[in-house]
């Protein structure tokens, strides 16, 4: 199957480890990836800090640079992100017609009906459950708002945690509830963000878990930034690396060891990563 | 539309009532968080209503059909408002009923307040209604020389401790048992002074405290839950009895109702009377709900009066989208599952609606003044989880009003706000593909910020918000894309191919 | 203009700015029978069960004849019960203090001072717990009656009894006063936990007639 790759753009920019992980998985299950290099951001931050206007030419040239993509033969668009791809199916066509422009309405739900979340890729499409991967950790996972709610993956991302060797999953109490980030609100309302993350962390501290997981980058920058100002030894990881990671070496750290795009997570958490870097060095 | 008037009192000059705090979220949501205590009650009493919910819900196989009834029974009586309130006014006025219009919170009260004076009586019972709450209905008949007694102990608790409501169905959610104690032990009179926390014995001094009002009064004021246009029937859920109290004893019953609380027909309660108790107080019914229809003669009121009120329920009703918010039947479920309310409260939303779907109905009603306006700040009190329509028995889709209500907000931007301004160079730079690199590059020298520590711990306002209490990770020293340009060359695809061209 | 042109005038404005795209479609796809067929021992056992969850007091008698001894039994206390006009005499025979009917009406003090209220009802639904009294039917009365006084009698006959909430609907009829009522007086208002016992009757017996 070729399969474009949407980046994000705090993948790009911040969090490059999940669409690097993204892309290793699918060519290590014999896909061909494609990167648009025009690619820039899906215009969420923009749509839901109400700058519906503002973000129209940022949604039109998402959906004109994903519209190539297709004409090009790809089969499908895959993202690493539960709220990009929320925009992408449920925002974009919103925005062209609240414009009044039904022709990109149109495109945008052209390239919704092929844009996935990564655990509906690899279940929904490419029928998988276990993807080979192999991750010694007690691993906890928080379904993001945006992949539980908006998009529904359900179970999806569980099924495939559990199906790799090695991991140890743990519950994470309450885990549907926010973690607080929800873009600018993290920041407009910092106080009330907080006090939902303080609760996610405690939730997250309790399970025991090595690692948090999750299928959003932005959420697990936020988790991961409170972890990390606690110093609790936990780190978080996108479900994307760890489904990366084989025997042959971690994601992360074959990353680092090809030329230091990827030790994010490790230098995310400061030293509480050190627990990290007992394994998969070798490659 | 009127303009706030910040650090005054709430409603006096307001026409609307009380659907205006006088501070935005943020301010009071910071002082709601230092206040422990209300955390701690919210946080379980919210827990307790959730899983009561969840178990009633999950009782009921067809509940998503019965939302999507409830969703389109509301739409389609959107789409004949005022064919149904004619249909409405005719019926209850062949009953005997005397129906009243009201454009706003001032003439309701206007109107309210002359019929009581009309009786001669000088104190009516009330069953708790947020249409009530909302006009500032008390305040009004205060001023007018009438005692106004709420019955509902949760408003009783509000009234009796000079408080303000925070829930629409516990309005004293954020008081716990040992508060509930004090507060009648110094407010009530004659209270035994042995009494305890106990709920049951707290309920008991209430039931004491308001017998002699409910045998003696003669006037009842109350709100509505549906008013069946069909055949002019009104109806009032409730738990406690206090409602059919006030709604059958007294000579004169006066009821204030929002314009959207119609439905078209009888056989539309057989779907509401299942998802409100369900989604309100987590029973599989509440224990009373009466129903009358205009005057029956030798039971209950002999003088009934019905007052409509608009108060910008046809600004909302104006919005395709927003009209949505019209539908809510007021049962919380959307307050009590919020994650945003449950660490803040009812308080810090200002308007007597609180919660996700305050956050989008409030600043429909009274509209967005400017960019100073508290309202505007409403619908950024979400993380836009999604929780509330989950919840909602009817559907409403609050996650979408709240965006649209942000985009109003926006709109109301008389002047270019420094948000403003980030906002239009990120998308400039984002529809740019070579200006988006060179931000990228520019991102880097966030590096420096970090240090050899790794993490930044510091930034400047606004971004201070997130660094106060979160670290931030240094960029990485290689964006994905030059990840990919360096293990795969310049080809945009794993195998060579074309490129797929520069976009439009 | 009248507030009432006004208020119409602005809807019927906002009605038509704010219209939908397509036309709403009304969708009842919902169930509109119960799972337990209306009179059977299967649904009195459910209401059985809801009534007692909502802390009602069941008694279950096979047969009308069982009511006399049934009401005297929960009534054994009570000095004096009030009766709406229309209800039968047999089921008071068992009872041997002072019944008051109301009609002429009592005043409301006089019905403070009874200890008890004894009706029939005119629908009981199984599904949540709850019986409606209708205020025209000669064996339930007007509403103050099952109101003031702190203790409740209701007897139910197996023919009344429906599963489910719009079973009982259809066979209401709104045009009088109706009241639904679903265990004893209750409140949530503290901690969102329900304590019974507030302004209505603390005490609710609840005599079911049938299989």
């Amino acid at each position: 199957m070729r399969i474009a790759v949407v980046a994000t753009c705090l993948g790009d920019a911040m969090f490059p480890q999940a669409p690097i992980a993204t892309v290793q998985l699918l060519e290590r299950l014999g896909h061909e990836v494609v990167f648009p290099a025009d690619q820039t951001c899906c215009g969420q931050m923009h749509v839901n800090t109400g700058y519906l206007d503002t973000a129209l030419p940022v949604v039109r040239h998402h959906v004109e640079v994903f519209a190539g993509a297709l004409d090009d033969g790809v089969d499908a668009i895959v993202a690493p992100s539960g709220s990009c791809v929320g925009c992408v199916r449920h925002q974009h066509a919103m925005v062209a017609r609240r414009a009044g422009d039904e022709g990109l309405a149109q495109a945008a739900e052209h390239g919704a009906a092929r844009t996935y979340e990564l655990s509906e890729l690899l279940v929904d499409v490419l029928g998988l459950t276990d993807v080979g991967a192999y991750y010694p950790h007690r691993v906890t996972y928080h379904p993001t708002c945006h992949s539980l709610r908006m998009l529904r993956v359900g179970d999806k991302p569980l099924q495939l945690l559990r199906h790799v060797r090695g991991l140890q999953l743990v519950e994470l109490p309450e885990a549907e509830v926010c973690c607080g980030f929800g873009g600018t609100f993290a920041v407009k309302n910092a106080e009330t963000s907080t006090a939902m993350l303080a609760d996610k962390m405690a939730n997250v501290l309790s399970s025991r878990a090595e690692v948090c997981t999750a299928g959003d980058s932005s959420c697990l920058m936020h988790i991961g930034g409170g972890l990390s100002r606690l110093r609790s030894g936990v780190r978080t990881v996108h479900l994307a690396e760890i489904l990366a990671s084989t025997d042959e070496g971690d994601a992360s750290v074959d990353a680092v060891v090809g030329g230091g795009a990827g030790s994010r997570s490790t230098q995310r958490t400061g030293e509480a990563a050190g627990a990290a870097h007992g394994h998969g060095v070798a490659r | 539309m009127t303009t706030v008037q910040l650090g005054m009192p709430t409603v006096a000059s307001d026409p609307h009532g009380h659907l205006r705090g006088t501070e935005s979220f943020p301010k009071a949501a910071h002082k709601a968080l230092a206040d422990t205590q209300l955390r701690r009650n919210l946080g379980h009493a919210t827990r307790t209503i959730r899983a009561k919910r969840a178990a009633v819900v999950g009782e009921v196989d067809d509940w998503e059909e019965l939302r999507r009834a409830g969703e389109s029974i509301k739409a389609d009586t959107m789409a004949r408002l005022p064919e149904l309130l004619v249909q409405l006014e005719e019926q209850v006025t062949a009953r005997g009923g005397h129906v009243h219009w009201a454009r706003d919170a001032e003439e309701a009260n206007r109107i309210v307040v002359d019929l009581v004076r009309g009786t001669g009586a000088d104190e009516v019972v009330k069953v708790k209604s947020m249409a009530t709450q909302e006009t500032g209905l008390n305040e009004a008949l205060e001023a007018a020389g009438v005692a106004a007694f709420e019955t509902d102990l949760a408003e009783l608790i509000v009234q009796l401790s000079h408080d303000r409501p925070s829930h629409f169905l516990v309005p004293a959610i954020h008081r716990n048992r040992a508060e509930i104690r004090e507060i009648f032990l110094r407010e009530m009179p004659g209270v035994d002074p042995a009494l305890t926390d106990e709920p049951r014995r707290l309920a008991m001094a209430a039931r004491a405290h308001l017998r002699r009002k409910f045998l003696t009064a003669k006037v009842g004021i109350s709100g509505v839950n549906f008013a069946v246009a069909e055949t002019g029937t009104l109806s009032v859920v409730e738990s406690e009895g206090n409602g059919r109290m006030c709604l059958t004893l007294p000579d004169t019953l006066i009821t204030v109702m929002g314009v959207e609380k119609v439905v078209p027909t009888w056989s539309d309660l057989e779907v509401f009377l299942q998802l409100l108790p369900r989604s309100s107080t987590g029973e599989r019914m509440n224990p009373y709900t009466s129903t009358w229809t205009g005057v029956t003669p030798g039971d209950g009121p002999q003088t009934f009066h019905l007052v409509l009120l608009d108060n910008g329920r046809s600004n909302v009703l104006a919005s395709p989208d927003g009209r949505q918010a019209l539908h809510c039947i007021r049962c919380s479920a959307c307050l009590n599952v919020c994650p945003v309310y449950e660490r803040t409260g009812g308080h810090a939303y200002g308007s007597i609606y609180p919660g996700p779907i305050g956050a989008v109905l409030s600043p429909q009603l009274t509209g967005i003044s400017g960019p100073d306006d508290v309202n505007a700040s409403l619908p950024y009190a979400s993380s836009l989880c999604g929780a509330c329509f989950d919840a909602c028995p009817v559907r409403i889709d609050i996650p979408h009003l709240l965006v649209q209500q942000r985009a109003e907000a926006v709109a109301a931007h008389t002047r270019p706000t420094a948000q403003d301004l980030t906002m239009q160079a990120m998308a400039i730079a984002m529809t740019t593909p070579a200006r988006f690199k060179f931000a990228e590059k520019a991102l880097g020298l966030g590096r420096v910020l970090a240090g050899r520590k790794g993490r930044i711990t510091g930034l400047p306002w606004p971004m201070s918000g997130w660094t106060n209490a979160r670290d931030l990770p240094a960029p990485p020293q290689e964006t994905f894309r030059q990840w990919w340009s360096r293990t795969h060359g310049d080809t945009q695809r794993s195998g060579a191919g074309p490129s797929t061209g520069e976009d439009a | 203009m009248t507030a009432r042109e006004e208020v119409l005038a602005r809807l019927r404005a906002a009605r038509e700015a704010g219209k939908p795209a397509s036309p709403v479609v009304v969708t009842r796809e919902f169930r509109t029978t119960g799972a337990l067929a209306p009179g059977s021992a299967e649904v009195l056992a459910r209401l059985d069960e809801t009534l007692t969850d909502y802390k009602a007091t069941v008694h279950r008698v096979d047969t009308e004849a069982g009511v006399a001894d049934a009401v005297a039994g929960v009534l054994s206390e009570a000095r004096s019960i009030v009766v709406p006009p229309g209800l039968p005499g047999e089921w008071l025979t068992g009872y041997g203090g002072e019944v008051r009917r109301d009609g002429p009406p009592l005043a409301v003090d006089e019905l403070d001072a009874v200890d008890a209220v004894i009706t029939g009802a005119v629908v009981a639904i199984a599904d949540t717990g709850t019986f409606v009294l209708a205020s025209a039917a000669s064996d339930q009365g007007r509403r103050a009656i099952t109101l003031v006084p702190d203790h409740h009698v209701c007897v139910i006959r197996a023919a009344d009894v429906v599963c489910s909430v719009p079973e009982a609907i259809a066979r209401l009829d709104p045009s009088s006063p109706l009241t639904f009522v679903s265990g004893p007086s209750a409140t949530s208002d503290i901690e969102l936990d329900r304590v019974e016992g507030v302004h209505g009757p603390r005490r609710l017996d609840v005599v079911l007639v049938g299989p």
